[in-house]
């Protein structure tokens, strides 16, 4: 089984592009939508790296990310922010709470793909 | 026998010799040596003005026909001077605070200046004391008679001229010493003086005829006591009742005398001597009792049955030849007659002038007294007139009255009339619930009870009352008997009096106190008279030197602040030629004070409070009101400062509301545009995405195909949005044109729902027969508002079959079209923000709009004059719809 990545993420037609592009890289890809249960979906997945979107229904990518952080099982996990909202205190909120990559929408493929398998072989 | 003629020689004498006494006092009192003549002795020596002839000569009466008796009438102020000495000091700090010149003026003062109270007490003194005054001449009279008397010695004879010589020599004396100049002290240093030196000539006569009616005529103490024992004093029965009654009403007088009150009160130069004159003063009445009862028993056992035992401190020297001794006996009673008279009526002057003739003239001149010399004159007229009317009045009354009673009766008879301003004069001094009307109550009825039952029937049955009066009642009222009021038998006349008149007397106060209210000058002068030791400076005398300065500079000091009092104190010094910082307290320095502090407190508060540091007289009621003047004004000035402050809180309240507002419009702003950039890249993210792999090679054909109909949905959805956010914009903008058309609901429901319904999947009921109705408005953007309440139930109602009903209903003037699904509805937290931009409650999967349609439906119906609100408790999403109403009225 290959390696597998988690994509929590809440619009459709985004899962399915990411999903098509990490699978036929040879990822084993897990999606999950809702943000108030994700976090209990990471822990359970313990995937190599975590994508991570922010306008979740729920819950906010950010607060996600902080109980994460806080959390010594998950501290060290790769996490890549894949957010519409680009703003410059968006990427420092995120940079301060501990994230690993942050990457706006939208993306180009390739950046996606260099990016995780540079965090996977980190 | 000594010559008549001898004796009106030594006494015209001695008369010359008080004269010089009295001027030499003014004269040094005037030159600035005040020293000896202000002592704790003089003091104590006046105080003697209380033991009178009826003392001097009746008390040997008195103990021949009552045994101890006597001696109640020394107990009541030996109390009052050991027990009651700290009402005697409030009294001393009082008088001297509020500059108080007579009783009436205290209680008048107490009760809020009131004159009518003045007068009342004025009436009461001058008729309690009037029988006094005459009973002073009447001794006098008789004490020459005894001397003159041809026709034996010991009955009194016709020598009304002496009386009226005595009564107006007197006068004389008064006028001459006592309104020499108008102290606002009423100071009578030469008066005093005069008075002192008597006490010690009455004193040392009645001693001098003691020590020889012991030794000279019996043979010492022991032969006294065995003819104590022999005599019928010794069998005299203590009636417990007189014994507390008469000691309760010579303490009562002792304090409401207006004699009294002059040397207690009024011409007391230092509280200091009160504590002095507290052991001095008992001393002095107990040598003037010493030889009362040997004096007594040896006349009763010498002189012929049926002589006058009132007369037995004259009569015993004389019938045994001491001649010397029998003048110095007479001079002593002469003392005592005339000290008391004087004094009697100086005070009494004060009052009638002050309380009677004063507002009198005052009332009749046309205009108010203006020129102060002019009323100095009137004063100074007044008083001598009053003091010649007081003596005329005791003469008067002596002629009348024949002099017939027993001297001690008219003493009692006297007391307990002046003693009823007991109760008025106690509660004003230590009760602040004291008021003017029980005051006046109290003094009208104890005074009417005392000439009812006691001063009226003392002229005898068939003298002013009848004696069918005396005997029944009036008008056969038993219980009104004057002697037995309220069936009170067996009582003696002056118990009885003393018992009724007091208990109404304070019964009235009391109650007429409670039940009335006081005016405000009375409660001021209430406060500052019950709480005097609070109020008024210590005992510090009246010096103006060096203690008054450090007062004065810790004072200013207070309110100027240390350095600049410092500095002011020591310019002044300095100009002074002083070395030190503190000046003579010169009247310039303190007009200069009274100014600086001005500055600071207000012109009323520096003068009030100069005044009482340096007069330590107590701020007077006009002062007060100044200062309640101007603490009024200052806190209108802060009151009007306060005003401004609240306006300029309510503006700066306003500027930070509106602040508020632009912060949080700039947030929306802020959120508004990164909510539109978040809603744009979601489906650019995937056209883009989905773009990139259509290049790629590896891609078979039925995922391009896919692909391209994902970046075509994306692209609807996109256009969509930006057509929404136009949208919005322009209502909000209010830029909107209206293309106002006539039409019928029903076809816009109709068109509503074919142009939302993209499937079969949601029933809809109506009930078209409902929707007839006229409207004139911009029909499509109604039917716009209607397609997406259609569309939302399409997209969120969750139940298993999916219906929407769409009802109208009427409630004139407004029609309603509800829009009800049978989902679950929106939560109640929710239901206020659903109307509000992107607040899409639901992922965006399942909405797949950007959440502004209920913002824009909101904003439409706002334009078109209706609205469009969420309807709770129908069990799913309702939504109900208020067609504009004017159109809809237009249409009719």
């Amino acid at each position: 089984m290959g390696r597998r990545v988690l994509l929590i993420e809440d619009e459709p037609n985004i899962i399915e592009a990411i999903s098509f592009i990490l699978s036929r890289d040879g990822w084993t890809v897990h999606t999950h939508s809702d943000g108030e249960t994700a976090a209990a979906r990471v822990r359970k997945d313990m995937p190599e790296v975590l994508i991570l979107d922010v306008m979740l229904p729920g819950r906010s990518g950010f607060d996600i990310l902080r109980e994460l952080r806080e959390d010594k099982v998950t501290n060290a996990l790769p996490i890549m922010m894949l957010t519409a909202r680009g703003q410059t205190k968006d990427r420092e909120l995120a940079e301060k709470l501990g994230v690993t990559a942050f990457m706006t929408k939208p993306f180009s493929n390739k950046d996606v793909l260099s990016k995780v398998r540079a965090l996977a072989d980190a | 026998m000594l010559s008549f003629n001898i004796l009106i020689t030594v006494a015209l004498g001695y008369v010359v010799l008080l004269f010089g006494v009295a001027f030499y006092a003014e004269r040094r009192a005037a030159q600035g040596h005040t020293g000896w003549l202000r002592s704790s002795l003089i003091y104590t020596l006046s105080l003697s003005v209380y033991c009178t002839a009826w003392t001097f000569y009746g008390a040997v009466g008195y103990a021949a026909r009552s045994g101890l008796e006597f001696l109640t009438i020394y107990l009541g102020p030996t109390l009052v001077m050991i027990g009651w000495w700290l009402i005697l000091r409030k009294l001393v700090r009082i008088g001297r605070s509020q500059r108080i010149t007579s009783i009436a003026d205290l209680i008048s003062s107490r009760f809020g200046k009131s004159n009518t109270l003045g007068v009342i007490v004025t009436v009461l003194a001058v008729i309690g004391t009037t029988p006094y005054i005459a009973l002073q001449l009447q001794s006098v009279t008789l004490s020459f008679s005894v001397f003159a008397g041809d026709s034996g010695p010991w009955t009194a004879q016709d020598l009304s001229g002496t009386a009226l010589w005595v009564a107006v020599g007197l006068a004389a004396f008064t006028v001459l010493f006592g309104t020499r100049t108008l102290d606002s002290n009423e100071r009578h240093h030469g008066v005093v003086m005069a008075i002192a030196v008597e006490a010690i000539v009455k004193l040392f006569a009645l001693v001098a005829v003691g020590v020889f009616v012991v030794w000279g005529i019996a043979s010492g103490p022991t032969d006294i006591l065995a003819r104590i024992d022999a005599s019928p004093i010794a069998e005299w029965q203590v009636n417990g009742g007189r014994w507390v009654g008469l000691t309760f009403l010579s303490a009562a007088a002792f304090l409401c005398l207006p004699r009294m009150f002059q040397v207690l009160v009024v011409e007391n130069a230092d509280e200091q001597h009160v504590a002095t004159a507290g052991w001095a003063f008992p001393l002095y009445l107990a040598v003037m009792s010493l030889f009362v009862i040997p004096i007594a028993v040896v006349g009763l056992d010498l002189m012929p049955a049926g002589s006058n035992p009132d007369l037995f401190v004259l009569t015993l020297p004389l019938s045994q030849g001491a001649n010397g001794l029998a003048t110095l006996s007479f001079l002593g009673g002469f003392s005592s007659a005339t000290s008391m008279v004087i004094v009697a009526a100086l005070a009494l002057a004060t009052m009638v002038s002050n309380h009677v003739v004063m507002p009198l003239w005052l009332g009749l001149r046309p205009q108010g007294a203006t020129v102060s010399g002019d009323v100095r004159r009137v004063v100074i007229l007044a008083r001598r007139i009053s003091i010649a009317a007081v003596l005329a009045l005791g003469w008067l009354y002596y002629r009348m009255s024949g002099g017939g009673t027993a001297l001690a009766a008219i003493g009692l008879i006297s007391f307990c009339g002046v003693a009823q301003v007991l109760p008025a004069l106690l509660g004003g001094i230590f009760w602040r619930g004291a008021t003017r009307f029980g005051a006046a109550g109290g003094l009208l009825t104890g005074f009417a009870v005392w000439a009812y039952a006691l001063f009226l029937p003392s002229f005898g049955a068939g003298g002013v009352m009848s004696e069918a009066l005396l005997a029944q009642g009036p008008f056969g009222i038993g219980w009104l008997r004057p002697q037995a009021l309220f069936g009170i038998e067996g009582l003696d006349p002056v118990v009885h009096a003393v018992l009724w008149s007091m208990l109404l007397n304070t019964s009235v106060f009391c109650v007429g106190s409670v039940l009335s209210f006081p005016s405000p000058v009375e409660r001021l002068q209430g406060a500052q008279i019950v709480n005097v030791f609070e109020h008024s400076s210590g005992p510090r005398g009246w010096s103006r030197g060096t203690p008054a300065a450090e007062d004065l500079l810790v004072m200013v000091q207070r309110i100027l602040g240390s350095r600049q009092a410092q500095t002011v104190f020591e310019q002044e010094a300095n100009r002074q030629e002083l070395s030190g910082y503190l000046p003579e307290i010169t009247p310039d320095f303190l007009e200069r004070l009274e100014r600086e502090l001005a500055g600071s407190v207000g012109a009323a508060t520096a003068h009030a409070m100069i005044s009482q540091i340096l007069g330590g007289a107590a701020v007077s009621v006009e002062d007060l009101i100044a200062v309640a003047d101007e603490t009024a004004q200052m806190m209108e000035y802060s009151s009007r400062l306060e005003a401004q402050s609240v306006e300029l809180t309510r503006t700066a309240r306003q500027l930070r509301d509106a602040n508020d507002k632009l912060t949080a419009l700039s947030i929306q702003k802020d959120g508004f545009l990164s909510q539109i950039s978040h809603e744009l890249r979601t489906p650019m993210t995937s056209i883009r995405s989905f773009s990139e792999l259509l290049r790629d090679d590896d891609v078979s054909d039925v995922e391009r195909q896919k692909f391209a109909g994902i970046m075509h949905d994306e692209a609807i959805r996109l256009t969509r949005l930006l057509d929404d956010l136009l949208d919005l914009s322009v209502l909000e903008n209010g830029q909107v044109h209206l293309n106002l058309q006539d039409g019928n609901l029903r076809d816009i429901i109709d068109r509503a729902l074919v142009a939302s319904k993209q499937d079969a999947s949601l029933k809809v009921v109506r009930a078209p027969d409902h929707e007839r109705e006229l409207l004139h408005t911009d029909l499509d953007r109604l039917g716009q508002v209607f397609i997406n309440l259609v569309a939302n139930a399409q997209k969120y109602c969750d139940a298993d079959r999916p219906t929407l009903e769409i009802a109208v209903s009427r409630s004139e003037p407004d029609v309603f079209v509800d829009f009800i699904d049978n989902g679950t509805g929106i939560p109640r937290k929710h239901q206020a923000v659903i109307f509000e931009k992107f607040s899409r409650l639901s992922d965006q999967a399942a909405a797949g709009g950007a959440g502004l349609g209920l913002a824009i439906c909101r904003e439409i119906m706002e334009r078109l004059g209706g609205s469009v609100t969420y309807l709770p408790g129908k069990g799913g999403a309702a939504f109900r719809v208020v067609l504009p109403r004017a159109q809809a009225l237009a249409a009719q």
